[in-house]
């Protein structure tokens, strides 16, 4: 096998495992029972995958000008994903959009309880 | 703390987000000559007068092995993770349950605060709900977990990420806080 052939086989399973990753991270939002359930499926298989597919796409580019490109998409993503799913999972909590029943247990309603937090 | 000391700190601090965004800008070029350059400082220099960040001082020291060892083990997590919710994703008919666990971080700083509650959200099946920044504990919902001993275990999951950050990271000082909460647990 040749060297083009080799790097091209794993920029396949990059951009294959990473397409893989991505539906399920799709079909994980349709499918978890409440809404912040969902937001791991958001954070999670998805930043993988996104990364993978950066990965796959840079290793078939292959030209600089494209691949630092592609690494400031991964490095924001990396920044910025926890931080959109804890705002909408933060907002869920406090207004209450959750299902309680699924949890094992919740601390930080015994918190809220005892007046811990001082509500910023 | 005397004030010379903060005045330099705080130009350090800045001269760190200046540098970050030039190397943000030149990458978005992808291409380096002094235009590029120039330009990237002058528009560094807007955005950091335009819009001031509250100080986010950085007191430790960098430690390459921890780093590394932080990195190695963040993809690793990164990935188990991610295939544990995509096959939990592919499992029909699975009802998965989840809890919301307080972490009491032993290294109070807003930087490691910031620093933990990212790489928490981005590993292991978890989601900060809620933060209290003055006491230090970050609230996490966990996915996937089946009793109370579970979530347990992913407070030893998270403690021991924070001790990574701090020894990626931290000062002296920092890292013996997280040696004696290790002690006393």
């Amino acid at each position: 096998m040749t060297g083009t052939s080799v790097v091209d086989l794993i920029a396949a399973v990059c951009l294959l495992s990473g397409a893989v990753l991505s539906l399920a991270a799709g079909l994980g939002l349709l499918r978890f029972p409440d809404l912040l359930a969902r937001m791991h499926s958001a954070t999670k298989p998805q930043v993988l995958g996104l990364l993978l597919i950066l990965v796959g796409t840079a290793l078939r580019l292959g030209t600089v000008v494209d691949i630092t490109t592609l690494a400031l998409v991964g490095a924001f993503q990396l920044a910025v994903a926890p931080v959109a799913a804890h705002m909408v999972g933060r907002a869920a909590y406090r207004t209450g959009l959750f299902r309680r029943d699924l949890l094992v247990t919740d601390d930080l309603a015994a918190a809220r309880k005892t007046g811990d937090e001082s509500g910023d | 703390m005397n004030r010379p000391t903060n005045i330099r700190r705080r130009i350090r601090d800045e001269l760190v987000a200046l540098s970050g965004l030039v190397v943000v800008w030149m990458l978005l070029w992808g291409t380096f000559s002094w235009m590029v350059f120039l330009s990237g400082l002058v528009v560094s220099v807007v955005v950091l007068v335009v819009f001031p960040l509250p100080p986010v001082t950085f007191l430790g020291k960098l430690r390459p092995l921890g780093l590394v060892r932080f990195a190695v083990r963040f993809t690793v997590d990164l990935v188990i993770a991610s295939l544990h919710l995509a096959w939990t994703a592919f499992r029909l008919g699975y009802q998965p349950r989840c809890a919301v666990i307080a972490v009491q971080l032993a290294v109070r700083s807003d930087l490691n605060l910031t620093l933990c509650g990212e790489a928490v959200s981005l590993i292991p099946g978890s989601l900060i709900v809620d933060i209290d920044r003055d006491a230090g504990v970050l609230y996490i919902h966990v996915f996937d977990v089946s009793d109370e001993a579970a979530a347990e275990q992913f407070r030893g999951k998270v403690y021991a990420l924070e001790a990574r950050i701090i020894g990626a990271i931290g000062s002296d000082d920092e890292l013996r806080q997280v040696a004696e909460r290790g002690e006393s647990r």
